[in-house]
């Protein structure tokens, strides 16, 4: 059965001045599906990330969001990083971007901001509407610190968290932020075997919530135990697309990560 | 505890600060009789004195050290003293309740002189208090501040007297105004981080200044305005006497006023954001929360609090004029912000006390005042980068899944 199509990137180009770091990209995300993007050092998928989150606004091309739940389209050039969070979609960082001087409860209420609303009155006066949002707010960060195994640390600064534990709560923080399509930027980077099983059941529990993923990844292992499909670039190109398996056997992907084969150019 | 090398270094230190302080301390020349004496001991006391300050601050980093080695960093232990006593209930409001008795007898017991002193006082802690919405906890480091301050006083100042506007309905209309220029000092800067950010606000504060001592049609120019109105209290008519203990009452109230709006506006969902903004633009962003909103919103509301002072302040000199608005002003609320505790209320209250009080007790030294802020600022960044009084966050404690079971402790 084919999911709902969630997300469809056609002809991204990005460019900084002379440089193109994304050209004419394609890329479709559907509904529970895990997608990973993977591609040497440079090949320009962080840049694709910040594209798609609204840091960078990108040169040319489209990208199409259709909510699962509603069925509404929504085009993402162009808005600003927040409003594309408020549309659903809601990421990691590839250097760990933590609210460090913050606890690791009040990192992930953050990421309940955009689905609340009190402002200066509400803050000041405390009314029975606030108070319902605050404690709603207390209540739902704190089971997703349960989901990612951080509630005991709820109180403590984000920055005395363990290395894997940080990244848990990036995760945290940004389903805190209610998303249908979740952005990974290199999640397992650094974490010891352990950690990263741990990741890799918190992600799929993740996507049997209903949450699309679409994760960078150079752990290989990791990218082929749990992907759906795979999207490969090289110099802010897709080189290949493909089910774990095709990409596995795939000339181009096996040419761009090891180098060229001399012998067989010989021959 | 202190190695051989530790007093090595201090050596060093102290004949480098001998060689610096060679040519001030040491030499003196004599115009006059054209003869340059050599003041040798002055040497000595400069080696001396340094040392030990130098060993002094040795052994103090090494105790910090120990101690931040036997306890594991948590979220507790780093509580300062106070503020661990102002979390417990049960010392926190016979605290508060006699803090307040002894703010409200304080004219009756002391002079009028004294209760002007303490009035000025809490005008700067309120001061403190804006600017800490958005140096200490949105993190936007304003050094113009004082141009709102300005913007209160001259709308009440202009207001009375064109007008004749007594000072209830001035006071408002002077924070609004101010909150407006606020937001309008808010937009061309919301791309602006750090040290740029403190260059624009600064030049704000100086564009501001200049216009009011420049613009004689406007106002009046460096002469300022005179005999502007005191406030009144329901058409009552009150001495001199009257009004200075008056004007004290009205500032302990304002005073209350602001703590709990602050201490509110800090625990909740914008309070969050604007630490969040402080912390990393870019993730802040990425999490949803409106960068320029939130901005605006905490440049408007530090500015806010910034023009009822501006029009307590007319209202109390009854007379304003463009000196009283020098960059000085705001680096000394700046300085009482960062003495006290970025994002810390209890901090900013002493640190406002400190930074305004001892100068008017010790005018004695007044010669020095300067040369003791400097190195009272240097001291901080080096033994207590965090303030006198840090911020302390919020703890939320949750049992189980239950609803509506979170207990919570204030700050």
């Amino acid at each position: 059965m084919m999911n709902k199509l969630i997300l469809e990137v056609s002809g991204l180009t990005m460019d900084f001045g002379g440089i193109r770091a994304l050209d004419r990209l394609d890329l479709d995300v559907r509904s529970k599906e895990i997608v990973a993007l993977i591609g040497p050092n440079g090949a320009g998928k962080t840049t694709f990330f910040n594209c798609l989150t609204g840091i960078y606004l990108p040169s040319n091309g489209d990208i199409r969001l259709v909510s699962p739940q509603t069925g509404k389209e929504s085009r993402l050039n162009g808005l600003k990083p927040n409003k594309i969070t408020e549309k659903g979609v809601a990421r990691t960082f590839q250097n760990i971007r933590l609210f460090s001087q913050m606890t690791v409860l009040e990192n992930v209420m953050i990421g309940r901001h955009c689905r609340t609303s009190s402002l200066i009155l509400g803050a000041i006066f405390r009314g029975r509407k606030t108070r319902k949002e605050e404690q709603e707010t207390i209540d739902k960060s704190y089971e997703i610190l349960e989901k990612v195994g951080l509630a005991e640390q709820a109180n403590e600064f984000a920055s005395n968290l363990s290395y894997g534990a940080q990244r848990r709560l990036e995760i945290g923080r940004a389903l805190a932020t209610e998303p249908f399509l979740l952005l990974l930027d290199e999640p397992a980077a650094g974490m010891n075997p352990q950690e990263t099983a741990d990741l890799v059941s918190l992600i799929l529990q993740i996507r049997d919530e209903d949450h699309a993923i679409l994760l960078i990844e150079h752990d290989m292992k990791l990218v082929m135990t749990l992907s759906d499909r795979i999207f490969v670039m090289d110099y802010g190109e897709k080189i290949a697309q493909g089910t774990p398996a095709e990409i596995r056997v795939n000339r181009a992907v096996i040419k761009a990560y090891l180098g060229e084969d001399v012998e067989s150019d010989n021959a | 505890m202190i190695t051989v090398k530790e007093v090595k270094k201090s050596l060093l230190v102290s004949l480098w600060f001998v060689f610096l302080t060679f040519p001030l301390m040491v030499i003196k020349v004599n115009p006059y009789e054209r003869t340059v004496s050599w003041r040798w001991s002055n040497m000595l006391y400069v080696a001396i004195g340094t040392f030990v300050i130098s060993l002094l601050a040795k052994a103090w980093f090494v105790r910090k050290e120990r101690r931040m080695a036997r306890q594991q960093d948590s979220c507790r232990s780093r509580t300062p003293i106070i503020q661990k006593i102002l979390q417990r209930p049960g010392y926190r409001y016979p605290l508060a309740a006699f803090l307040l008795g002894a703010a409200l007898a304080f004219p009756q017991l002391f002079s009028t002189y004294q209760a002007n002193i303490m009035t000025t006082a809490l005008m700067y802690i309120v001061l403190g208090l804006g600017l800490n919405i958005v140096v200490g906890v949105a993190g936007l480091l304003d050094l113009g501040y004082v141009a709102f301050y300005a913007v209160g006083a001259y709308s009440y100042a202009l207001l009375n007297l064109h007008f004749g506007m007594g000072f209830w309905t001035v006071l408002p209309i002077g924070g609004l105004l101010a909150a407006l220029f606020g937001v309008l000092l808010g937009f061309p800067v919301l791309r602006l981080r750090g040290d740029y950010l403190a260059i624009v606000t600064l030049g704000f504060g100086e564009i501001i200044r200049l216009i009011l001592e420049n613009w004689n049609a406007f106002s009046k120019g460096p002469s300022g305005i005179s005999n502007i109105s005191r406030p009144g209290f329901f058409g009552m008519e009150m001495s001199l006497d009257q009004a200075m203990i008056y004007m004290y009452y009205l500032m302990i109230g304002l005073l209350l006023v602001t703590i709990f709006v602050v201490n509110r506006l800090q625990d909740s969902r914008l309070g969050r954001a604007w630490l969040a903004l402080r912390e990393d633009e870019i993730a802040c962003q990425a999490m949803g929360i409106d960068k320029t909103r939130t901005k605006l919103i905490a440049f408007s509301l530090g500015a806010f609090w910034a023009g009822l002072i501006g029009v307590i302040f007319a209202a109390k000199t009854t007379f304003v004029n463009p000196a009283s608005f020098t960059f000085m002003e705001s680096a000394i609320i700046l300085s009482i912000v960062v003495l006290g505790g970025m994002g810390s209320i209890v901090g900013v209250i002493l640190g406002a006390l400190i930074l305004v009080l001892l100068p008017e007790y010790l005018r004695a030294l007044s010669e020095y005042r300067m040369l003791a802020f400097g190195a009272i600022l240097v001291a901080m960044m080096i033994f207590k980068p965090e303030g006198l009084i840090a911020g302390v966050r919020r703890v939320y404690c949750y049992q189980g899944r239950k609803r509506n079971t979170a207990l919570k402790n204030d700050e």
